[in-house]
């Protein structure tokens, strides 16, 4: 049986503070994709709206000509955009798990533990960064059958993944600060459609930034997702063309998941509250 | 199997031994109304504890304080000897807990659920499958390991997470209502572990409970709450002698509570006992 603890000591968790983190963290990823092995429907019913998009959006607006084609053609302009908008809405509503784990009570025991906070929230992140790269390989598989010129080399396969990490754990970070405001399912339904669609049009996803009158404009360049959409256009189409610099849009990115993890880092304890 | 539990770093300083569980004074406010006020009581190593009153006495407040879910707002309390402020990490170490709610997670199976709390409470490899199997074996779900939770029972569930909560050996033990919702059989089972774990381990146990017959049969020592406050405590008979020859500790609590605010639970609390109650029966 048991056996009898030694009194009164005990055992302090001695081990580096990365090393720790990056072992609570795997566990928290670990869990999450051993639930969607489980039950991979979710997966499946995200993968309809970007194939909508590209499909029936994207051939109809391929014909309007209202986008002026230099380089690429539309559909090619308008892919990585539906990828952004795939990882946008897919990650803005993970909040929604945090508060159903936190009505059964799961998050209490998460917080009880002596693990890290912030391991705790980056896990959660990581976790909706692995449920990103399902999507994107749906939407390069779909661009590719509709005649995108898809870039398939290493360096731009790497970028795509990279970027794909790190705007999912932003924008579902993003999501669990949002859950630990509001708290209950119903307000954050709300909530999260009052945000996706604005930060989505509000960006360079379906058009460019030259288009945009000057206050939308002003918006979009403040809105991380055009930073991601512009990045992805670079690496995951032939002949993409950025309007800002790898490292710009790459930094964007960085600091503002840094911000939303730190903030959500603060917020999570709060959420049982 | 050998204790991992022996090792110096976290070792609260020798004072603070006397008492697994100590408030002194231990306050929570909100928006100025104190739900717990300023209560102050010690339990004892290898006891068991029971915190009693009727809804919304502040029970799973003072809980929560002591398992560092929640801040305090005045007050101190030590865990093990560790401050519940201060020393957060030692005190989380030193303690498991069994929330009201279910904390099982219902899509991983039994075996998932103790090997991601052994991940996050730092086992280390090696330890960590003969340790969730023992746990396992020593609540009988040890068949049961690789069924997915969520077509467990009731009190399959509730033995799961006391298993989860005893993994990493704590010290002491909080379990907030335990027993809610589960029937006779399940009740009778959970009752037997923990007094096991208090005499054979030397595990210091919290319980809060609504019931007269748990508290009767489990506790060593009860406080029982009202509004914020402990109205008294001591040992069970002790206080049972203060009432008259035959009470029982029902007579303890009517004697001691006012009967005009008995019931103050909010909806948030019903909704929270009675979802529990709806996932376990």
């Amino acid at each position: 049986m048991l056996g009898k603890p030694a009194l009164p000591s005990i055992n302090l968790d001695k081990t580096p503070m990365l090393l720790k983190i990056f072992r609570e963290t795997s566990a928290v990823v670990q869990v999450e994709i051993l639930k969607l092995k489980r039950d991979p429907f979710e997966l499946f019913s995200r993968a309809v709206q970007p194939l909508l998009w590209l499909l029936v959006f994207g051939k109809v607006m391929a014909q309007v000509k209202g986008v002026a084609e230099n380089e690429i053609d539309y559909l090619s302009f308008l892919a990585p955009g539906i990828l952004a908008q795939s990882l946008l809405f897919s990650s803005i509503f993970y909040g929604i798990s945090i508060i159903w784990e936190k009505d059964l009570g799961v998050v209490h025991k998460l917080l009880v533990s002596p693990a890290f906070t912030f391991s705790l929230v980056l896990g959660k992140a990581m976790a909706a960064s692995f449920r990103g790269i399902s999507q994107a390989v749906i939407v390069y598989l779909a661009s590719f059958l509709i005649g995108v010129k898809v870039s398939w080399s290493f360096s731009s396969i790497l970028g795509v993944v990279g970027l794909v990490i790190l705007s999912s754990g932003l924008f579902s970070t993003f999501s669990l600060i949002i859950a630990c405001l509001v708290k209950t399912r119903e307000r954050f339904m709300g909530i999260g459609q009052l945000l996706s669609m604005p930060l989505f049009f509000a960006s360079n996803a379906v058009y460019p930034l030259s288009l945009m009158p000057p206050v939308i404009k002003f918006l979009a360049q403040l809105n991380p997702l055009t930073y991601l959409v512009d990045a992805l256009r670079y690496f995951m189409i032939d002949s993409g063309a950025p309007e800002h610099s790898m490292i710009w849009n790459f930094g964007i990115l960085v600091v503002f998941f840094g911000l939303f993890l730190y903030i959500a880092t603060r917020l999570y304890p709060g959420i049982i509250r | 199997m050998a204790s991992t539990l022996t090792n110096n770093p976290g070792e609260p300083p020798e004072q603070a031994l006397s008492a697994a569980i100590e408030l002194v004074a231990l306050s929570k406010s909100y928006h100025g109304f104190h739900v717990v006020d300023a209560i102050s009581f010690k339990a004892g190593y290898g006891r068991i504890f029971g915190l009693l009153g009727p809804n919304g006495a502040g029970k799973s407040t003072t809980v929560k304080m002591l398992v560092t879910l929640s801040e305090s707002s005045a007050g101190r309390a030590f865990v093990n000897g560790f401050d519940i402020e201060k020393q957060t990490q030692a005190v989380r170490t030193s303690l498991g807990y069994v929330p009201q709610l279910i904390s099982a997670d219902g899509n991983l199976t039994a075996y998932e659920n103790l090997n991601f709390s052994a991940k996050l409470y730092g086992l280390l490899h090696s330890e960590r499958k003969p340790r969730i199997y023992e746990a396992l074996t020593f609540m009988g779900l040890f068949e049961h390991k690789d069924k997915i939770v969520k077509n467990f029972s009731g009190g399959m569930i509730r033995k799961l997470e006391i298993a989860q909560a005893i993994l990493h050996k704590p010290r002491v033990l909080f379990l907030d209502e335990p027993t809610v919702g589960l029937d006779i059989l399940a009740r009778s089972t959970v009752w037997e572990k923990l007094r096991y774990l208090k005499s054979e381990l030397n595990t210091s146990i919290l319980i809060t409970t609504h019931s007269m017959e748990e508290a009767e049969i489990l506790c060593d020592d009860i406080a029982i709450m009202q509004q914020g406050k402990i109205v008294v405590q001591g040992d069970i008979k002790s206080l049972k002698e203060t009432i008259g020859e035959h009470a029982s500790l029902s007579d303890v609590f009517v004697h001691y509570c006012d009967n005009s605010m008995v019931d103050r639970g909010n909806y948030k609390d019903a909704r929270q006992t009675r979802f529990t109650v709806d996932k376990l029966g």
